[in-house]
């Protein structure tokens, strides 16, 4: 896939998710907006393109530094506790801080995403079972222990529907004004971006790195909080997204190899396109309603998950 | 040169090197032969640093290794351990290219990647050098991490069993490029080997390790050696002198 077809098919789709909704506007109005109309673009539309763009590039990209990272092709956010902590984190700040800014809970929230990773990096050092399946399965039990902890505590404090708003991605919230935080992300990926090379080279292992004179330990520590503090924005103003991380830098690596340098555009690309192709999707099935995207996501995400599994060994992942 | 006095090094309670001091010549091929649990591998990583030691002093050029700058260092020596851990989708020529790190930081300038292609055709690999490293064979992925430590360009070269999983050919492929690396580029080679034919045949010098302990070091004609084999392997092994090269019979 070149990388033009890509952009492409982003121009396309952010078009569609523009114009696509209960607020009629069509392109040819875009020279004759109504107070209205011009309203609903700014406010709500076009926010929400540029948090569906952010939060599909974001993810796709944490997944894949923390595949090389881990040097596992199935550990992402989902899989290795980060996303459960963050949300735990959110949770935390809630309880703690009653009236906690946005920015506050995401500090706290990127501190446990964070400890998350690192304690499943630890159990991952210690594990002597490498198999590559074996690994994310650790790292899903994780989560669900985080996750049951959230919930517990949640549980307590009656904020259980609170929690349940973090727990599904949907963008139908974002508007101007609650999505900004998002932002963040964007230098976060650009310095990946100037990590890419270390990254692989962290990527070939410790004793690797070491005889190239690299810092092993800084850069895996570099990678992992820029996957943290990613997660935790983006948890924090769209909720969860599942399985992102996890194909798509999986369906890049088939046909680019793990290069980073070669990978991180197509990744981010390719993140973006997808999440906007089933926020659309989403918003038409059961139009004039639509259903969040950690469902469209979850399902159709799950689905290509299940066939990369099945085809591992010809694609040689 | 390579200068270690008297290192020791344990894990847990099990001494895994005691008291061992060598010199390494510039310019030769060294291998460390021994049984199983001897210590080679131990003691290959801890001259390249990658492995601490417990006492003693390992130099490089009077410099000592743990107290030289990581990058500074990696100018310097390269080790290459047994290379099928790698599971990434590379290229040959992107892994090549990662021996240039220490010089470029990952931002390769035109002297790099000429440096690349210098390591690329050395080892003979322009014709597969886009392909992905999961598509070759054994033989041809060694023959690619070699390069990647030619391209590193250090004086120094240390290789964890670079034999290992290979056929006679490709065997004897990548130690007929070691020997053209000593004797054309001026590299010193120090490698772990378990086949003491090809130790015998390839190296200037061979040191024999048993239970972390030197039992005999010196030219390769000297180690080859009815007593000093049985002491390390404890096996009665004809040798017999054919080209003028020692070769053992132990099957």
């Amino acid at each position: 896939m070149k990388i033009r077809y890509l952009i492409i098919l982003l121009f396309v789709f952010s078009l569609l998710s523009v114009f696509v909704g209960v607020s009629n506007v069509s392109p040819l109005d875009l020279f004759s907006l109504t107070e209205t109309q011009k309203q609903v673009l700014l406010v709500s539309r076009v926010p929400r393109l540029i948090s569906i763009i952010i939060a599909g590039m974001s993810m796709s990209i944490v997944g894949l530094i923390m595949q090389q990272l881990s040097r596992n092709r199935f550990v992402s956010p989902t899989t290795a506790g980060t996303l459960d902590s963050a949300r735990l984190g959110i949770l935390v700040s809630m309880m703690v801080f009653t009236t906690a800014t946005p920015l506050q809970k995401m500090l706290v929230s990127f501190i446990f995403a964070l400890l998350g990773t690192l304690l499943f990096m630890q159990i991952l050092d210690r594990v002597k079972f490498k198999d590559a399946i074996f690994i994310p399965l650790i790292g899903l039990m994780l989560g669900n222990i985080i996750s049951s902890i959230s919930t517990f505590f949640a549980y307590q404090n009656d904020l259980i529907q609170n929690m349940s708003s973090w727990m599904q991605g949907d963008f139908s919230m974002i508007m101007s004004g609650n999505y900004e935080l998002m932002l963040v992300s964007v230098p976060l990926l650009l310095i990946a971006y100037f990590y890419a090379n270390k990254f692989t080279i962290a990527g070939m292992g410790e004793d690797f790195s070491r005889s190239l004179g690299l810092n092993y330990r800084q850069i895996v520590n570099i990678g992992l909080i820029i996957s943290a503090l990613v997660t935790a924005s983006v948890v924090l103003s769209v909720g969860v997204i599942p399985f992102l991380g996890l194909i798509i830098p999986n369906i890049v690596a088939i046909y680019q190899g793990d290069h980073l340098k070669n990978t991180l555009v197509h990744t981010a690309l390719l993140g973006a396109v997808f999440v906007l192709f089933c926020d659309v999707i989403g918003r038409l099935i059961i139009y004039p309603y639509e259903i969040p995207i950690s469902l469209t996501v979850g399902v159709i995400g799950s689905g290509i998950f299940i066939y990369l599994l099945l085809r591992r060994k010809k694609y040689g992942l | 040169m390579v200068d270690l006095k008297n290192v020791f090094k344990s894990f847990g309670s099990r001494q895994i090197i005691e008291d061992v001091s060598l010199k390494i010549k510039k310019g030769t091929i060294t291998s460390f032969i021994g049984p199983n649990g001897a210590g080679k591998s131990t003691l290959i990583s801890m001259i390249s640093r990658l492995i601490a030691k417990d006492d003693g002093d390992i130099t490089i050029d009077g410099k000592d290794v743990f107290k030289t700058k990581n990058n500074e260092l990696a100018k310097k020596i390269s080790i290459l351990k047994q290379s099928n851990t790698i599971n990434l989708k590379l290229t040959v020529r992107e892994l090549v290219s990662f021996g240039r790190f220490p010089y470029s930081q990952g931002k390769l300038k035109k002297e790099d990647w000429e440096k690349v292609d210098e390591a690329i055709a050395y080892l003979e690999l322009e014709e597969i050098q886009d392909k992905f490293l999961d598509q070759l064979s054994g033989g041809q992925r060694q023959r690619a991490h070699i390069a990647m430590t030619v391209a590193q360009d250090t004086e120094y070269i240390l290789l964890d069993e670079p034999l290992n999983n290979l056929d006679m050919r490709h065997a004897s492929q990548i130690m007929k490029t070691l020997r053209r690396l000593v004797d054309e580029m001026g590299k010193t080679i120090v490698i772990v080997i378990h086949d003491i034919n090809f130790a015998s045949c390839y190296s200037d010098h061979i040191v024999a390790l048993k239970d972390g302990k030197i039992v005999k070091q010196g030219r390769a004609c000297d180690v080859i050696d009815r007593c000093v084999l049985k002491e390390i392997y404890d096996m009665d092994i004809d040798i017999r002198e054919i080209d003028s090269q020692r070769i053992c019979f132990y099957y």
